[in-house]
């Protein structure tokens, strides 16, 4: 009988399972190798030349490329290994977070500071606010 | 022999250590998340440990997707503070407690626990951040720590149930070493935040509140959640709360004592992406 996944109906969500771990296994070792700044400063001088010593997907590769973080959570990344080249690039989780959400940074902090995303409407895919 | 004294409870978010690192914690923004760990502070000092026995998790420092342990604890001399990609925090190597470590991964392995046990690792803000909080800026850290790590970083993290038995499984140990301890027990991370996706930055107050009042008065009915309500309700990374549970199952009203008393009981929105939620637990005799 098939696993049971109750959490594929959470809306704007990719929960990092086994699945996506296997999917996404290259992509999240290429950024815990962004831990080692000797490593920082050869991705930084050459992104393309760095990856490519990856067996990881061109698709992967041109997601880090594109820091677009939704679609290398799509192909498997995980938000604590993809932040790895976040603070390559100087960039803060909230900053990292803001990207994934359509938000500027600022609209994006101005909602946290307001006491953040409302659970409302956010609960399973297809759900509406309740009035 | 020791005891297991109280348990506190706190966020882990890496902000406030890049905060209280950078001395932005008089900032207008950060100013209440540190006010309300002064009554924490204060207490600590009154009430020193020997150890804490801190539960936190790894994000992908110590443990890549080579390794994914569910249970991991520390039974090294000491721990280094990690390079998380920003460089290591600049705060004081953790000093562990090889002997009383041991013993427990005995103790809780002959128990039915099966942790992987770790001789090296590093520690990440998982682990420092609680102790800034707690602790502020320090030279040394006022007492020795046992890490505890446990994997919510791949889905499944452990059942909330299973957590609340290991916590128990933990007080048995810890009441079978000869030493008279006192000893602590931090259960960290939480409370409701989602970092990944459209959905990033979700806060559930009215969830938060109700699980800090049910981990109070009744954690093993709590232990049953399911991880989907976790994830539903408190966001992807809301899930670390498991962890609470298993601080909390180290009390001794989860071996038929009194229920604890409520020393502090703190929470503040936002700190970065996340709700920051904090109990401080005491044993009543």
């Amino acid at each position: 009988m098939a696993l049971d996944k109750p959490y594929k109906d959470v809306p704007g969500t990719t929960v990092f399972d086994a699945e996506q771990s296997r999917r996404g296994y290259w992509l999240n070792q290429f950024c815990t190798s962004l831990m080692k700044s000797d490593n920082r400063e050869r991705f930084k001088a050459n992104e393309r030349a760095y990856l490519d010593e990856w067996p990881m997907s061109e698709a992967q590769k041109q997601a880090v490329m594109d820091r677009d973080l939704n679609r290398c959570i799509e192909l498997g990344g995980n938000i604590y290994f993809l932040a790895r080249v976040g603070a390559t690039d100087g960039k803060s989780f909230q900053q990292m977070a803001g990207s994934m959400t359509g938000m500027s940074e600022e609209a994006y902090r101005e909602m946290m500071v307001n006491g953040g995303r409302s659970i409302k409407g956010n609960r399973t895919i297809g759900e509406k606010e309740n009035p | 022999m020791a005891r297991i004294n109280a348990s506190v409870y706190s966020s882990h978010i890496p902000a406030i250590g890049a905060a209280i690192d950078q001395d932005k914690t008089h900032e207008p923004y950060w100013q209440p998340v540190f006010d309300g760990f002064e009554p924490s502070k204060r207490w600590l000092k009154e009430n020193l440990p020997d150890v804490v026995f801190l539960v936190y998790n790894d994000h992908a420092t110590a443990f890549s997707l080579d390794i994914i342990p569910t249970f991991a604890i520390g039974t090294a001399p000491g721990f280094a503070v990690a390079d998380e990609g920003w460089g290591p925090r600049p705060v004081p190597d953790v000093v562990g407690h090889p002997e009383f470590a041991s013993h427990i991964a005995q103790a809780v392995i002959e128990d039915e626990f099966d942790l992987t046990i770790v001789n090296k690792m590093d520690v990440d803000h998982g682990l420092t951040v609680p102790l800034s909080l707690m602790c502020g800026k320090v030279e040394e850290w006022p007492f020795r720590v046992i890490p505890f790590a446990v994997n919510v970083v791949q889905y499944p993290a452990p059942l909330g149930r299973r957590c609340y038995r290991l916590g128990q499984a933990i007080r048995r140990a810890v009441e079978r070493f000869d030493e008279p301890l006192n000893v602590h027990i931090w259960g960290t991370g939480g409370m409701s935040h989602q970092l990944q996706g459209p959905r990033a930055g979700l806060i559930n107050r009215e969830f938060d509140n109700a699980f800090l009042d049910r981990l109070i008065a009744e954690p093993a009915e709590l232990a049953e959640m399911p991880h989907i309500e976790y994830i539903r309700e408190a966001g992807s990374e809301g899930i670390e709360l498991v962890m609470w549970l298993i601080a909390r199952g180290a009390m001794s009203d989860g071996a038929g004592g009194p229920t604890p008393k409520v020393t502090h009981r703190f929470y503040h929105v936002p700190a970065s992406n996340t709700a920051l939620g904090h109990l401080i637990l005491e044993e009543k005799d």
